[in-house]
């Protein structure tokens, strides 16, 4: 094989365009994973601001009376929660739930999803129930309704009715703070 | 206890790793055969540490211990054992260890194959090797630790994604990462090359069948995702320029273009530098793609786990590995010699050409995978990019390369005779022509791209054909001469022969399920009937059944032809009760000429069921020319010339296969 080496002189700088394209993304893409507050899962709930939907239905507990819409937005902030026994991570944030209910005074209402009643009670019976009034969301229209796309979720109503949050997947420990933050601003 | 003993594995693999990265390195500097030869037992050592940890995970999901926290989010005692084991990569930890895994095997397996190479390039292949293992393994325990425990353990597991408790789903990651992986490899040699500073035949010899092999192997995984996507999700899609699959589809365009290339160095000793830059971006669009897919800087369907501290571990990764590596080029690259010229008209200059349309057609994948984020960062605005940006750019450029595709085989290397090489390929152009005509014919009419794109699938074919019957002389010579010259031409002549061709078929898949695809959707009771493309099909029954792991609503379906009944369809609808997800299994009856898809939907009040009717015509191509070309690859592999360690026997072989 024959190797016709030509010994022409190249410039030198060619050589580093790959190397300069290189650090220019890898540059932009650090900016962004960085920049603050930016979250790529959020999505902003279209009811925020809006009038809570109904909860209205019958309740998970036996002999308790049906669960009514005016126990929404009457006499202050309540947390709209949306949990099912088979759910993992709704056991999870149900200690965080339960302290927020008992320790500062919060009313929950709970929305049980498409759960069989007596795994709902058993889930109950096992972790204590801190909920004010737990409706039976057998067939997942008042989840629909609400918008929920996975459990567990909360949602916060103020004194008027009004939507002003909404929190996907568990309330962890370190998240409760922040939370409260938003419920007492809602009063 | 086993949980730990893996973690501990995994630790010890970092330390290995390490001193993998440093020994031979300093060894082949001081050119000390004894801290050289380190090299090799480190990296079988380090495979099988990863190996040991990889088993401890395995046990884990297979005795359900949900005391590891990947197992309880992961899995649930109720699962098929099979969905127990391949649940192990089915998440961010369990897959970042199987790619380390698959890491260390390559590395091990130079380790093993190369004991021909020099022994600096091998040494320093190694160490190369070594380098990103323990960048990998750091990842992994710093960030990603999937033996991490669990205190109280919960009783049962989350259970898996039901869309992802799939067979074919469960081989795409292995395969795929063997593919990403692979490029490693090539990554190592290009970093070597630059060190020693030459960049010549044998160098290309020893790369270019683990470049196949990542090739080939990350075909097959492409393949079978798109094809899964297909059956699963149940809407019968098959690509969705989703930036996961962009993620894939990136370094397997820059990755053809290095097969390629590597062969120009192989025969003639020229394009060094852009060789070795290739082998470089290509392994570093690999790690790329797993930053999109791990970071959760892009939203995607399916992105693993949102974690930026994650995101920067990686992209820190990529930044030391590719930005080294180009850092190098550019002090480096410069001093590698020119190789022989060549004639505009060439087989080198077809190459070129090829390198040329695929590098443009990478970097539109990337401009488009990318452009959201930076629309963002400028705008604010979210926007999604999708099928028409691709349909615009990515489609025009792969025109001219798939008519050029037919032609580059026919050329001479150094120079060749243009007109002389259209006048071979005057048969398979009338007969592109004539299939053209037919398929407007079958199909009655068409879009005129489509008309096109069936043109240049025929095109592609009928090269693959023409190719083979110019190099055994078919028609000119004596049929026994023929015969003779076929089973005397290397695999690797019959490997390009079956790549190009099933690319062919890829495109007429493509074309023909993008532009003839029919579709009927409608609310059924039991003993309605719905036509599509000719097919009549009535809903027998809908009734409940139960699986393993879940409850499903199975549809019965009678299909009609003309009149007489030709099989039954039983499309599902999946209840997983664990995981509180539905999931719709189509019924897919496949056919050389389309496939009919039938979805069932959810009932209304009335107990009428929505369903999903579609023809797919040629869809079955698309995987079919994927593994056809795999195959290819896989062939040439096999090739005696490209045996790891073989370059002085060969010399011979390959001045022949220039000839012929």
């Amino acid at each position: 094989m024959e190797t016709v080496e030509t010994k022409r002189r190249r410039p030198l700088w060619p050589v580093a365009i790959p190397l300069a394209a290189f650090g220019g993304v890898v540059g932009f893409l650090a900016y962004m994973l960085l920049l603050d507050d930016r979250d790529p899962t959020y999505l902003p709930s279209p009811l925020i601001g809006k009038p809570a939907p109904s909860v209205a239905g019958p309740s998970l507990l036996e002999g308790a009376g049906d669960v009514t819409d005016g126990m929404v937005g009457a006499g202050g902030p309540v947390l709209v929660n949306f949990f099912a026994s088979w759910c993992l991570p709704c056991r999870v944030e149900h200690p965080v739930l339960t302290e927020i209910a008992r320790e500062a005074g919060v009313t929950l209402i709970g929305v049980n999803y498409k759960d069989a009643p007596d795994a709902g009670r058993a889930f109950l019976d096992e972790l204590g129930n801190p909920y004010a009034a737990i409706v039976a969301d057998q067939t997942g229209a008042i989840s629909v309704n609400w918008g929920v796309t996975g459990l567990p979720e909360t949602f916060v109503v103020d004194a008027d009715g009004t939507i002003v949050y909404r929190h996907f997947g568990p309330i962890l420990p370190e998240q409760r703070d922040e939370l409260m933050a938003i419920v007492e601003g809602a009063s | 206890m086993t949980a730990e003993l893996g973690h501990y594995a995994l630790v010890l693999a970092l330390i290995v790793a390490l001193l993998q990265s440093v020994v031979p390195m300093v060894g082949a500097g001081r050119r000390d055969d004894r801290l050289m030869g380190f090299g090799g037992p480190c990296a079988m050592m380090q495979l099988t540490l990863v190996a040991a940890a990889f088993l401890a995970l395995v046990n884990a999901y297979v005795t359900s211990d949900f005391s590891l926290r990947v197992v309880a989010e992961n899995s649930h005692a109720a699962k098929p054992l099979l969905y127990k084991v391949t649940g192990t990569w089915g998440n961010h930890e369990g897959s970042m260890l199987l790619w380390s895994l698959i890491l260390a095997a390559y590395g091990a397996a130079v380790a093993w194959f190369g004991d021909r190479l020099p022994a600096t390039l091998r040494a320093r292949v190694i160490a190369i090797q070594g380098m990103t293992g323990a960048g990998f393994l750091a990842f992994i325990l710093f960030t990603s630790n999937p033996f991490e425990r669990l205190d109280p353990a919960p009783i049962a597991g989350r259970g898996l994604n039901p869309v992802l408790q799939d067979l074919a789903l469960a081989i795409h990651p292995p395969m795929l990462y063997l593919g990403y992986v692979g490029f490693s490899i090539a990554f190592a040699f290009a970093v070597a090359a630059l060190i020693e500073g030459k960049v010549d035949a044998a160098w290309a010899r020893w790369v270019r069948p683990w470049t196949l092999t990542a090739w080939s192997c990350l075909a097959v995984g492409i393949a079978l995702g798109s094809w899964w996507a297909y059956y699963e999700l149940g809407w019968g899609g098959w690509w969705f320029w989703d930036p996961v699959e962009n993620a894939s589809l990136m370094p397997w365009l820059l990755g053809t273009a290095l097969v390629h290339c590597v062969v120009v160095v192989e025969r003639r000793e020229t394009l060094k530098a852009w060789t070795i830059l290739l082998a470089i971006l290509t392994f570093g669009l690999s790690l790329l793609g797993t930053f999109l897919v791990r970071s959760g800087v892009l939203t995607s369907v399916h992105a693993f786990a949102v974690d930026p501290g994650r995101g920067l571990f990686v992209l820190l990764l990529l930044a030391i590995a590719i930005g080294g590596g180009l850092t190098l080029y550019a002090l480096r690259a410069s001093s590698l010699r020119q190789g022989p010229t060549f004639a505009l008209v060439s087989r080198e200059g077809g190459l070129v050409l090829n390198n040329l349309l695929l590098s443009v057609a990478c970097a539109t994948v990337l401009l488009g995978t990318l452009y959201p984020l930076l629309a963002e960062a400028i705008s604010n605005d979210r926007v999604s990019v999708g099928p028409p940006f691709y349909a615009a750019t990515f489609v025009p450029l792969m025109i001219p390369m798939l008519v050029a595709m037919a032609v580059g085989p026919m050329l001479a290397w150094r120079k060749a005779d243009l007109a002389a090489a259209l006048g071979r390929l005057g048969v398979a152009f009338l007969a592109s022509i004539a299939i053209v005509a037919l398929g407007w014919y079958v199909a009655g009419g068409g879009p005129l791209m489509a008309l096109v794109g069936i043109g240049l699938a025929a095109w592609l074919v009928m090269g693959a054909l023409t190719d083979f019957a110019e190099r055994v002389a078919l028609f000119r010579r004596p049929l026994g001469v023929s015969l003779r010259r076929a089973a005397g031409l290397p695999r690797s002549a019959y490997g390009s022969m079956l790549a190009h061709g099933g690319l062919g078929l890829l495109v007429a898949g493509a074309v023909a399920a993008s532009a003839w695809k029919a579709e009927s959707v409608q609310m059924m009771r039991p003993g309605e009937t719905a036509t599509v493309a000719g097919y009549t099909l009535r809903l027998e029954e809908v009734t409940r059944e139960g699986g393993p792991n879940y409850v499903a609503d199975v549809a019965t379906m009678t299909v009609l032809r003309d009149g007489a009944e030709i099989a039954v369809m039983t499309p599902e609808r999946r209840f997983y009760p664990v995981e509180g997800q539905s999931t719709t299994e189509a019924a897919i009856r496949g056919g050389v000429f389309g496939d009919l898809y039938a979805v069932v939907g959810e009932p209304d009040d009335s107990g009428a069921w929505v369903t999903r009717i579609y023809f797919e015509p040629l869809v079955g191509w698309i995987w079919v020319g994927a593994l056809v070309m795999a195959a290819g690859g896989a062939l040439s592999l096999s090739d005696r010339r490209a045996r790891i360690g073989a370059p002085a026997r060969s010399r011979a072989a390959a001045e022949l296969a220039v000839e012929a």
